[in-house]
């Protein structure tokens, strides 16, 4: 191959050719140089950003949720400290490696943990993906143990829901969880990113731009492996808005413990201004499940009973109003000028359009004055026939049915009401007139929800003004979100609907009586103004069975409220197969006693604190002329009240408290009279059994 | 005579631009290494560079004439040694490129450069300049061809093409013509792209690593996140560099093994385009010199030895730097005079030993 001496003779390289390799290395350099000029001069910015991103790493800090508080700023819902684990992907690390070891440490399903990184694969490299929340001490010294093997976990101390247990206000409060990739979707949560928590119902959800806040972060200098080496500036997280809710956590711990195992809802609202005071909706699940994540366990469970535990019953469920319907019928009637002389003779029901449709009993001749109270279907019979469907309709409309109410709560339901309209539209057929007299008495395809039928009764027992309920008092909110909430929630909203006075009259007398001596007269009370209706609302195939809790056994409704006119408050009960509307009249009653005591315990709070028989000493502030009040106040001697030329007083008195049984007390206080006595302690009897 | 010859005659100029680049090496193995298990290393590449410097000056003694004719000899010896590494060899990181010898770990590839730097300007200076047949086109390409072989199956992919540019300036100033040259070309393509696409050849990983340069995001877990890294440090430099120490990529590990393959990068950090294009330049010039030193040498071999070790160096410098700022795959190749590392330390100043050698006979006969 090769010969074995080297040549030595004079032969020289040519010049060109070494001059071309000159030029060729010139050339070679020159692109070299061109190269780092594009980086390094035009490039510079963005790299050295570039550098910077790889070096600083933004460590979120939580936000905590607003707190919720009841309507006397009693705590419903609180955050509690709670670590979570991160996985923080770096660029020149094979995560993927560590998952079984992490899984293992963290006590997580392997596939369930790939599954999670998989997830969050389109998150830029910075941002740590969340793997477990709430972890334990035991799991926060597995990751400190680990720093060195598995720098990709980090923990982040944040601030986590606590809500009531035992599914306390639970449909009301809502619930928090991570954002779903079908949210991410949506409009509404442009600005979320994965991994965030939302509301996801109740108040959680419709307030959850209030209550998130607004996340910090902490900027820190890390090298490669991501250790931290260095940190600078803090972006302080903003704390979510506390609201105020509208509810009283008394008045809502005695609606659940009333409504006890029924599956059902019960609503206790103001009439006046929408303020929803109790909102329960059987049955219930814990919220707290979800705060941190839910298992998929108990989520199928959730979702695979029959009871619907996660449907909130009082905005949701669509049933048919029964006798409760009564009410909107008086006052189309009255209104039409039909019912006012309309008299009816009740034999056990009656013929129409040559089907006979039955009464409960024999009422005799009875006027709309009877008719409410004893709830005499014969009669509402009649007057469905005379009014018509579209008459009907018009009313039921007007009063808000078949549209929501417009709550602060998301996914309300608008329920149904039949008309010719409706029927063509839905079933495109012809309106049979036949189906009228069941509509008449609430059966029929009328659907309502509790709220609805509440807002309804209790707006025309308001000489015809209808409110917009709510969880949150709207002085607390952002102007902007105020504004929104409208929009957000459309519904029937606030309206008032004219009324005659005798419609008004009447129909709340009518109630009146049926608590009195009508059907309802179980959930009597004396010396209190409880009015209300009662609805035994049969269910499809049910007929007339009556096995409580059974399948067949027909919806029990009742909507009460006190006063009669103008109420300050407003029930509604509903019990699905709950058999007789008088079973929801007694859970109502037991809503309405803890009221009205509360009520009179606020009212006279001088009184209850005071001992019998011992002047009080009260300070006052009036105008002139002084105040002549029961109690004569006598000046003290040394605090006398000053005057000055304002015309304005102000001083401290010590007031007599009259005798006990002298004024109206807590009702089972009451020693007046025996029948007060004897009602009275028929309610502490009731009150003790739960 | 002789003597007085060595010293006057000695390239004090290319040395001292050679001596200003290891400083700068010393420089930046010393900054790339602060706070890491490898900070002393600085001191390492000062012993390297002393007993570099003393094969140097002992390789520019001998006659490069007697080299030559040793040459063949030590061809055959090292091809023996290639066979005996892939069957014996001591495995690191899962290739076989260094066999034992005593206490000393040896790595033949490395040598055979410099061998084959030998043998290719003999067997073109016995051809004499004259036009070249296919015959002794062939067997020049055998001559070369046969150690790229066996060292590219170490697998040791780098080295392997270091030795392609010893056969092009072999064959370029061998006295190969156009037409042939054409050819050649044409054939290498159709075999580069033949061996590329049949998979025996190249590995995966090296594959990757080869054309994770053109789009880096496609691979940014493995050599796309060097390239990435690695453009990223040189970039966010800018004009005057971070300074010494101060280089966010090099200091935080994001660049990859930053004081041997991307010692490049770490430097043109912290010591931004103005230190990067100083760089460069004296490399210009240091290539220029041995050029020069060729263009006087006093015989075809001298200048043949010459160009065949300014190939090497040009090659070397190229895809190291072009890897680097994102033109040329990583290949493993280390930057001559500035990577840190014993091999690539002694193999670049036994070159200039013999360019020396060379050098300083240009007056001889």
């Amino acid at each position: 191959m090769f010969s074995s001496t080297t040549n030595t003779r004079g032969e020289k390289l040519s010049t060109l050719k070494l001059a071309v390799v000159q030029y060729g290395i010139l050339a070679m350099m020159l692109a070299l140089a061109a190269g780092l000029w594009r980086l390094q001069i035009l490039g510079a910015e963005s790299f050295k950003a570039l550098a910077e991103q790889n070096r600083i790493r933004k460590v979120p800090v939580m936000a905590a949720r607003g707190k919720l508080f009841d309507r006397d700023g009693r705590l419903l819902v609180d955050n509690y400290p709670s670590t979570s684990c991160y996985l923080v992907r770096e660029q020149n690390r094979d995560v993927e490696a560590d998952l079984p070891m992490i899984a293992a440490g963290l006590h997580l399903d392997l596939d369930q943990l790939k599954a999670t990184v998989y997830r969050f694969r389109g998150l830029p490299g910075y941002r740590p993906i969340p793997i477990k929340e709430d972890i334990t001490a035991d799991e926060v010294a597995f990751i400190a143990s680990h720093r060195n093997e598995l720098p990709e976990l980090e923990t982040i101390e944040e601030a986590r829901r606590l809500y009531p247990r035992d599914g306390f206000a639970a449909h009301l409060i809502g619930y928090v969880g991570e954002v779903s990739e079908e949210q991410l979707n949506l409009p509404r949560y442009a600005i979320y990113e994965p991994g965030d928590v939302v509301g996801k119902a109740g108040i959680e959800e419709t307030y959850d731009e209030l209550l998130r806040g607004q996340d910090g972060s902490r900027n820190v200098i890390v090298d490669s492996h991501g250790r931290e080496v260095g940190f600078f500036g803090v972006q302080h997280a903003t704390p979510g808005q506390d609201l105020k809710l509208t509810i009283d956590n008394d008045i809502q711990r005695v609606a659940e413990v009333a409504l006890g195992d029924a599956n059902g809802a019960v609503v206790v609202m103001d009439p006046r201004n929408g303020d929803i005071l109790a909102l329960v909706s059987h049955p219930a699940y814990d919220p707290n499940d979800f705060a941190v994540k839910i298992k998929s366990a108990d989520w199928n469970s959730l979702v695979t009973n029959p009871n619907h535990p996660l449907m909130n019953k009082a905005i949701q469920d669509q049933l048919a109003p029964g006798s409760t319907f009564k009410i909107i019928m008086s006052a189309a009637g009255l209104q039409e000028g039909v019912a006012q002389d309309m008299r009816v003779n009740c034999v056990g029901g009656g013929t129409f359009y040559g089907r006979f449709f039955k009464c409960d009993k024999h009422h005799g001749v009875l006027s709309i004055d009877q008719a409410i109270p004893l709830s005499c279907d014969t009669f509402f019979y009649t007057l469905a026939q005379k009014l018509g469907i579209d008459t009907i309709a018009r009313y039921a409309t007007d009063f808000g049915l078949s549209q929501k109410t417009g709550v602060d709560l998301p996914s309300e339901m608008a329920g149904i009401m039949p008309s010719t309209q409706w029927e063509l539209k839905t079933n495109h057929q012809k309106y049979f007139a036949g189906n009228t007299i069941s509509v008449g008495i609430g059966q029929g395809e009328t659907q309502v929800t509790p709220i609805q039928l509440l807002r309804a009764l209790s707006g025309i027992a308001s000489n015809g003004h209808f409110v917009r309920p709510r969880l949150v008092d709207p002085a607390q909110l952002p102007e902007l979100f105020r504004q929104a909430i409208p929009d957000s929630f459309p519904g029937s909203g606030e309206k008032t609907v004219l009324l005659n006075s005798e419609t008004w009259m009447r129909i709340t007398d009518g109630m009146a009586e049926a608590t009195i001596s009508g059907t309802a007269a179980a959930a009597h009370m004396e010396g209190v103004d409880f009015a209300g209706k009662t609805g035994t609302a049969q269910v499809v195939g049910g007929g007339d069975t009556h096995t409580k809790g059974g399948s067949k056994t027909p919806n029990s409704w009742f909507v009460g409220m006190i006063p009669r006119r103008n109420p300050e408050i407003a029930i509604v009960v509903l019990q699905e197969h709950g058999d007789w509307g008088s079973n929801s009249a007694l859970i109502a009653q037991k809503v309405a006693i803890a009221y009205v005591n509360k009520k009179r315990k606020e009212d006279k709070n001088v009184v209850v604190q005071a001992e019998a028989g011992k002047p009080i000493e009260v300070g006052a502030v009036w105008s002139e002329p002084a105040p002549a009040s029961k109690g004569a106040p006598r000046q003290s001697g040394s605090r006398t009240a000053a005057m000055n030329d304002t015309g304005v007083g102000g001083g401290h008195f010590f007031v007599a408290i009259p005798p006990v049984s002298a004024m109206p007390q807590a009702v089972k206080a009451s020693k007046f009279s025996l029948s007060t006595w004897l009602n009275a302690s028929l309610l502490r009897f009731k009150e003790e059994a739960h | 005579m002789r003597r007085l010859l060595t010293f006057r005659d000695f390239d004090w100029t290319l040395l001292g631009m050679v001596l200003l680049l290891c400083a700068l090496s010393i420089m930046q193995v010393h900054s790339a290494t602060l706070h890491t298990r490898f900070s002393g290393f600085m001191y390492r590449q000062m012993i390297w560079i002393a007993v570099g410097l003393v094969g140097m000056f002992i390789l520019s003694k001998v006659d490069y004439h007697r080299m030559l004719d040793w040459s063949q000899w030590a061809y055959w010896v090292f091809l023996v040694a290639l066979v005996i590494v892939k069957v014996a060899g001591h495995k690191v990181l899962g290739a076989r490129r260094w066999i034992a010898l005593g206490p000393f770990q040896f790595q033949p590839s490395e040598w055979v450069k410099l061998i084959l730097v030998l043998t290719v300007a003999r067997y073109f200076a016995n051809l004499g300049g004259r036009n070249l047949t296919w015959k002794e086109i062939f067997k020049a390409f055998a001559m070369v061809g046969v150690p790229m072989l066996l060292v590219l199956i170490q697998p040791d992919l780098g080295t392997t093409l270091t030795y392609a540019p010893i056969l092009a300036a072999g064959l370029l100033l061998g006295g190969i013509n156009l037409r042939q040259a054409s050819i050649l070309l044409l054939a290498a393509v159709v075999l580069v792209g033949g061996a590329w696409s049949s998979g025996k050849v190249l590995k995966p990983y090296q594959k990757a690593r080869l054309t994770s340069f053109i789009n880096p995001d496609n691979d940014p877990k493995g050599s796309g996140y060097q390239i990435r890294q690695s453009k990223i440090a040189v970039g966010s430099g800018g004009l005057w560099g971070k300074g010494t120490d101060n280089g966010s990529q090099t200091q935080g590990y994001f660049l990859p093994i930053p004081y041997t393959d991307f010692i490049f990068a770490a430097f043109s950090e912290e010591h931004g385009f103005v230190g990067a294009i100083f760089v460069l330049l004296l490399y210009f010039l240091i290539l220029m010199r041995l050029i020069q030193n060729a263009q006087t040498a006093a015989d075809l071999p001298g200048s043949l030895i010459i160009m065949g070790l300014v190939a090497v160096l040009t090659f070397q410098i190229a895809v190291n730097v072009g890897m680097v700022i994102g033109f040329m795959p990583v290949t493993g190749i280390p930057l001559p005079l500035m990577s840190y590392g014993g091999s690539s330390v002694l193999f670049t100043f036994l070159a200039l030993g013999v360019a020396m050698n060379v050098r300083i006979r240009r007056f001889v006969n």
